[in-house]
């Protein structure tokens, strides 16, 4: 007789219910899919390639003059009191002042000369080769042309100072140490309405004030300016940044100003007592200024009178003067593009082989599935983001030093919030690809989706969109999360297309980086939801 | 061929998914162009801007739903296991593959014109409003300017290309994720690689050949002579993408099994 044979069981034990359990269960099931892997080590190859197209091919050369020889560097870049990059380019007419003491002025009139742009300008570096001769210039003034007084460590580029001045558009300014910015009240110069200005300095203390009749004066600002020697330099300057325009590839036209000074009165110890003209920064204009400047400015003393014609700026530098992090780490979107596809794949895979069901067979409580899901996937996304960021940033940095690139400097800390912020930004973009994928279910959709979030605003950036419509896309959507990258700081007291093409984005980078995170946790959320109320 | 369109214009017609994505596509251009146009300011931008061009940005979001739209037609048979009784019904492979073509590409067709239409029409309604009118320079849009009317017409055939394209690469790689991932990847990625190159050179020949930006060259009616890429030569350009791709596409869907 036959005996019926008993049902097959497993030897194996039992497996645990654990988190720890699901989480390898999702690995391996991340694991073993072959074209996943290849596409993760793709992402990261993809943003390491990126870096090396962005910053190779720059080869910037510098000629120290006629006839000697040409080298790969850069112009240079004067660094400021706190060791940062700044341009200190002007017209001062000055003298030597010792211990305390002021300088009164009365300023009366300030007109400006703008470069005609010639067409179509130059795409590439800002970096005018001293100023041409045939350069073509009209009347006007820029907003930030600046005239005024100013006392100031030393003549040497990047020293600390304080300057107070009149502006062609921002009224009166009491400005020191290049990144800092007091506002005066607003007011233009014309010869019906004078300025007068005063600067006087006290120990380490400067303080400005102005008047519009010589009588009656009122404060703009008294500064501290620590480890000011006992002998400074104390004057006249005039200065003129160029004209940027609103325009995203409009490249900025040089501009000159003149402004004439009368009523100068002098109080303290001055031993020179005669005036000498000096262009600052005109020891670079051989090697290329980085500043676009125009005409060689001077200054004509006729009695008490003084007509000063300067051009270039007093400022923290930005922009086109060097590179940052972000230029080698901008192909970060080719590698998001993918990591958005796997992350959708991950879960809408599932959906479609109905292999979704037995996931939820084996771990009955959905909301574990997706966050051992969401874990395993935001590890190895920022695992390769992380690798493939800091081989980027090394190679990007290595290749623009070696062309003779200015590299601006940035802090370690900076620089490693960078790196991490853009490994952060594949797991994020990755994880919401995956909820969203939880929530549509639908392949096709979820990957548009993810890729028109993430990428298109980029895209549009880049193309015939207002500069406004850009800002507000890069708060609203996830591609605000891009902000983590910024390594420079947008400084209101300087002209620049502060866009995201240079660098530059409308949220500051934690602000911008939440609002990647709030999407991120929202449809998380609402993932965790409908997996609850919907049918699998 | 007559039985085959029925058949798969019947397959589009009686799913809800098509005529969500084809009111989609005409919302978004919409409201995309719409946004553009509110945001410039005369003060700002200055003379010399192309206003055709910026209220027809919408079609950068458009097209990404006409794609889907393309992507699904075919992927979504092989998701489910439609495709075998599709081939069964009509075994002519290429049969079958061209009369999606000519459904989806009439669809997009369809809602493309009406998106742009209606993206041309918010930018005349709400420009002269921000400064941009005839005292500073700037004529009312108007479909009787020829360059905007090259504008329009060509944009409407570039959504189009950009369902046959979608069409094709989906034929290709039969996973619905991964086809939207390349369509979109072509479209999107070629400006932002243009942009990173920093050789003037290569990238203009970039977007020489990109899809997306030497067929919305067709969009340009200011400075036309100074584009990478003559207005109906680079509709071409994308026109060779989307051949090649349904070409490919052809292929492999006569050679595999399914």
């Amino acid at each position: 007789m036959s005996t019926t044979p008993a049902p097959y069981r497993s030897n194996l034990p039992a497996g645990g219910g654990g988190f720890l359990q699901l989480l390898h269960a999702e690995w391996t099931k991340f694991r073993t899919v072959r074209g996943w892997m290849v596409a993760l080590v793709v992402a990261g190859l993809l943003v390491v390639l990126m870096a090396y197209l962005a910053t190779f091919h720059h080869q910037n050369f510098v000629q120290a003059g006629p006839g000697s020889p040409v080298v790969v560097a850069h112009p240079f870049v004067p660094l400021g009191p706190s060791g940062e990059a700044v341009t200190d380019t002007f017209y001062f007419v000055h003298q030597s002042l010792q211990g305390n003491g002021s300088i009164t002025v009365r300023l009366s009139s300030l007109t400006g000369l703008i470069e005609q742009s010639s067409g179509s300008g130059s795409l590439g570096q800002g970096h005018s080769q001293g100023s041409s001769s045939q350069t073509q210039a009209r009347p006007g003034l820029v907003p930030w042309a600046k005239a005024g007084i100013i006392v100031k460590d030393s003549t040497r580029q990047g020293s600390a100072y304080a300057a107070l001045m009149v502006t062609g558009a921002h009224g009166v300014r009491l400005q020191y140490d290049y990144t800092h910015d007091i506002a005066g009240p607003p007011a233009a110069v014309s010869t019906a309405s004078a300025r007068w200005l005063r600067l006087s300095r006290f120990g380490d203390v400067l303080s400005g004030s102005e008047s519009t009749d010589g009588a009656h004066w009122t404060t703009v600002g008294s500064i501290r300016l620590a480890g000011l020697p006992q002998t400074v330099q104390a004057g006249l300057f005039v200065t003129s940044p160029p004209l940027v325009l609103s325009r995203v590839f409009a490249s900025p036209s040089a501009s000159s100003a003149t402004a004439v000074f009368d009523q100068v009165s002098l109080a303290g110890n001055w031993p020179q007592n005669t005036w000498s003209g000096l262009r600052v920064g005109a020891g670079s204009v051989g090697a290329g200024t980085v500043t676009p400047t125009l005409g060689a400015g001077g200054f004509r003393q006729t009695g008490g009178t003084f007509a000063v014609t300067g051009s270039g700026d007093i400022a923290p530098a930005v922009g086109d003067v060097g590179y940052t992090p972000y230029e080698s780490l901008q192909g970060v979107f080719v590698g998001l593009l993918v990591v958005i596809v796997l992350g959708a794949l991950f879960i809408t895979a599932e959906y479609r082989r109905g292999l979704i069901r037995s996931s939820f067979v084996a771990s009955p409580r959905r909301g574990r599935v997706l966050a051992a899901k969401a874990v395993v996937l935001s590890a190895a996304t920022f695992a390769v983001g992380l690798i493939a960021a800091a081989i980027a940033l090394s190679l990007g940095d290595r290749l623009l030093r070696a062309t003779g690139n200015y590299l601006y400097p940035v802090s370690a800390l900076t620089e490693l919030r960078v790196v991490l912020g853009t490994a952060a930004l594949f797991a994020l973009a990755a994880v919401l690809a995956l909820a969203l994928g939880a929530i549509l279910r639908r392949g096709a959709g979820v990957v548009a989706a993810g890729i028109v979030l993430f990428v298109l605003p980029s895209v549009l950036g880049a193309s015939y969109l207002p500069t406004s419509a850009e800002q507000w896309l890069l708060r609203l959507t996830p591609a605000a999360g891009y902000a983590i990258q910024q390594s420079l700081v947008r400084y209101p007291q300087v002209s620049y297309a502060y866009t995201a093409a240079n660098g530059y984005f409308p949220l500051a980078p934690w602000a911008g980086f939440a609002v990647l995170c709030a999407y991120g946790a929202l449809a998380l959320g609402l993932a965790f939801m409908l997996l609850r109320r919907r049918d699998a | 061929m007559r039985p085959a369109l029925h058949c798969e214009w019947t397959k589009l017609r009686t799913v809800a998914g098509p005529s969500w994505l084809l009111l989609a596509t005409v919302v978004l251009t919409v409201v995309l162009s719409a946004f553009a146009a509110t945001s410039a300011r005369y003060a700002q931008a200055g003379p010399g801007l192309d206003l055709t061009r910026l209220s027809l940005t919408g079609i950068y979001l458009g097209q990404a739903i006409v794609a889907i739209l393309g992507v699904v037609s075919i992927s979504s048979e092989y998701a489910f296991g439609v495709i075998s009784i599709t081939l069964a019904a009509v075994p002519g492979r290429w049969t079958v593959l061209a009369a999606k073509a000519v459904v989806v590409g009439g669809l997009a067709l369809a809602a493309g014109t009406v998106a742009v239409l209606g993206s041309l029409l918010a930018g005349r309604l709400i420009l002269p409003g921000h400064g941009f009118t005839v005292a500073h320079g700037y004529a009312l849009l108007s479909l009787a300017h020829g360059p905007t009317l090259r504008a329009v017409a060509g944009s409407v055939l570039y959504l189009g290309l950009i369902a046959l394209l979608s069409l094709g690469v989906a034929t290709a790689v039969r996973s619905s994720a991964a086809a939207i991932g390349i369509v979109l990847g072509l479209l999107y990625l070629f400006p932002i690689i243009a942009a990173v190159v920093p050789d003037a050179h290569w990238q203009r020949h970039l977007q020489q050949i990109a899809p997306m930006t030497a067929g919305l060259a067709v969009q340009a009616t200011v400075n036309v002579r100074n584009l990478p890429i003559s207005p109906w030569g680079g509709l071409g350009m994308l026109a060779a993408w989307a051949a090649a791709a349904v070409l490919v596409g052809a292929l492999l869907l006569k050679l595999r099994d399914v």
